[in-house]
């Protein structure tokens, strides 16, 4: 427990610490959130959807922390690269507890980057349909945090260098956030597409955001928490695993 | 009785092979050196034995245990100063001890008590919540070594600890391993390129080149051995004069290429 308790502390510090990376990763989410829902708003009043900006924000949320919590778990990789790992590799503490604290803090700062972009987006207009889901949207925030954090702690197990980073960002993270319906509706979309999208883990993490938030579902809450948490506790096993096979 | 038993011991990256075929045992409450010009083996034998890296074959026993199968035990048994940097940069002084013990489960009273003695004995006590990637070279140095011997496990290892460290904060830090090694009978297991601190602190001396065990035994046998009048003297006849390149990098890559490619 003690020392779950150290490394996510340790996640936590170094995340306040950098106040540049902070503020960076709040940028794009912000860039999105205006851009798209003062550009697309309009259009998407008259195509009969209502407010676009409704629709959009439990989005942003969802690209925040999956931006976020596939960085923190990648940061294994750095950590790898300036001698770190070494010193909680050989350390008389089981794998599990070391990729779990990390996930866990990883997740925590995750989870906070999603909130600000929540709060931000208040005064931008954007106002939940009820106050009392809050604790809700809280916990699928979290759920959400653990799965990307622990896929990042898998990618970043099998890469050796920060090389491979982009390619990740590219061909994984991006394809990620833009077929989840982060910013346009499931509904009607080509068949191809479709089945695609409801493969991707963070379609459900979306639509139970908008579920709680704006009272607007695609695939079922149920359903959605239920992906959630199957998929979030096969890739803390699968993050696990590989990391339990790191060699240095 | 014997704290570490490696027999047959071979290491292979692709078609290198870094460690080849070694066998030498280190006693119990032994101070033991382990010599050898760079890029001999030396680190990947110590991260064999500290269940960083997997041999290729051979057997390993630390305290009894096999470091493959039993890594958690293993790793219970003994601490470590790496020859590379290990700290977080982002993380003061005080809080890389801190984490260091509460991952060692030293407990807390004691804990607090031994960062406050060695933070002070390596002289950054004034500094302990600076950033680390505030101090120089040096400092770090000294603060690893203060971490390394925050825990007191059965077995030390330090890998090429004295590197860049003045002749004060040497002294020092052998003292306190001497007396550690008295008190606790602790076992320490250094790699070094000073040749006059292996031969006034090691009771025992191991000589590796190109992967290979090349001589055992005291200084006193080795310089007899190669019939010099210094341990230096000897480890130069023994190992021949031409310079090594360490070549890590291109061993590197090609470790990350081959790791890539069948993805271990």
């Amino acid at each position: 427990m003690k020392t779950i308790y150290i490394l996510w502390l340790r996640q936590l510090k170094r995340y306040v610490r950098s106040k540049s990376r902070m503020i960076g990763s709040l940028a794009q989410p912000l860039l999105f959130l205006v851009s798209l829902s003062f550009g697309f708003g309009p259009i998407f009043q008259k195509a009969g959807d209502g407010n676009y900006l409704n629709f959009l924000v439990p989005g942003i949320i969802g690209m925040s922390i999956i931006f976020s919590a596939v960085f923190s778990g990648m940061e294994i990789i750095w950590d790898r690269q300036f001698g770190f790992l070494k010193e909680t590799l050989v350390a008389p503490v089981s794998r599990f507890n070391i990729m779990f604290g990390r996930t866990l803090g990883g997740a925590t700062m995750s989870v906070a980057q999603g909130l600000i972009v929540f709060f931000i987006s208040l005064f931008l207009g954007f106002r939940p349909t009820s106050w009392i889901i809050f604790p809700f949207v809280l916990l699928v925030m979290f759920l959400v945090a653990i799965l990307f954090t622990a896929l990042g702690t898998m990618i970043a197990s099998l890469l050796e260098d920060m090389q491979g980073f982009q390619l990740i960002i590219n061909f994984l993270v991006m394809p990620l956030f833009f077929l989840s319906g982060a910013i346009f509706p499931l509904q009607g979309l080509p068949k191809a597409l479709s089945i695609i999208s409801s493969l991707d883990p963070l379609a459900y993490g979306i639509d139970a955001f908008r579920s709680l938030l704006i009272n607007v579902t695609h695939f079922g809450l149920g359903t959605d928490i239920l992906v959630l948490s199957i998929t979030s506790l096969i890739f803390l096993g699968l993050g696990s695993y590989f990391f339990s096979k790191i060699q240095i | 009785m014997n704290i570490i038993e490696v027999k047959n011991l071979v290491k292979k990256f692709g078609d290198f092979i870094a460690v080849d075929n070694i066998s030498f045992d280190v006693k119990r409450g032994e101070i033991f050196a382990f010599l050898g010009p760079n890029g001999a083996g030396k680190s990947t034998t110590i991260k064999m034995l500290t269940t960083l890296l997997n041999p290729t074959s051979g057997s390993l026993l630390l305290d009894g245990n096999n470091p493959v199968l039993d890594s958690n035990k293993v790793r219970k048994s003994f601490g470590i100063v790496f020859q590379d940097p290990s700290l977080d940069d982002e993380l003061t002084a005080w809080e890389n001890m801190e984490f260091h013990g509460v991952l060692y489960d030293v407990p807390k009273k004691l804990r607090r008590e031994r960062i406050e003695y060695l933070l002070k004995f390596v002289e950054l006590w004034d500094r302990k919540n600076s950033l680390v990637k505030e101090f120089s070279g040096g400092m770090k140095r000294r603060l690893e070594i203060a971490r390394g011997l925050l825990h007191h496990p059965k077995i030390i290892f330090l890998d090429e600890p004295t590197l860049g460290l003045d002749p004060q904060t040497r002294n020092h830090m052998w003292n306190y391993l001497k007396e550690l090694n008295k008190n606790e009978g602790t076992t320490i297991f250094f790699t070094t390129h000073y040749m006059e601190e292996a031969e006034k602190i090691a009771q025992r001396i191991s000589i590796i080149d190109n992967g290979k065990i090349i001589a055992s035994g005291t200084a006193e046998e080795l310089k007899t051995k190669a019939n010099a009048k210094s341990l230096e003297e000897a480890f130069l006849s023994l190992t021949g004069k031409t310079i090594r390149n360490e070549d890590t990098g291109s061993k590197d890559s090609m470790r990350m290429h081959r790791r890539m490619w069948t993805k271990r």
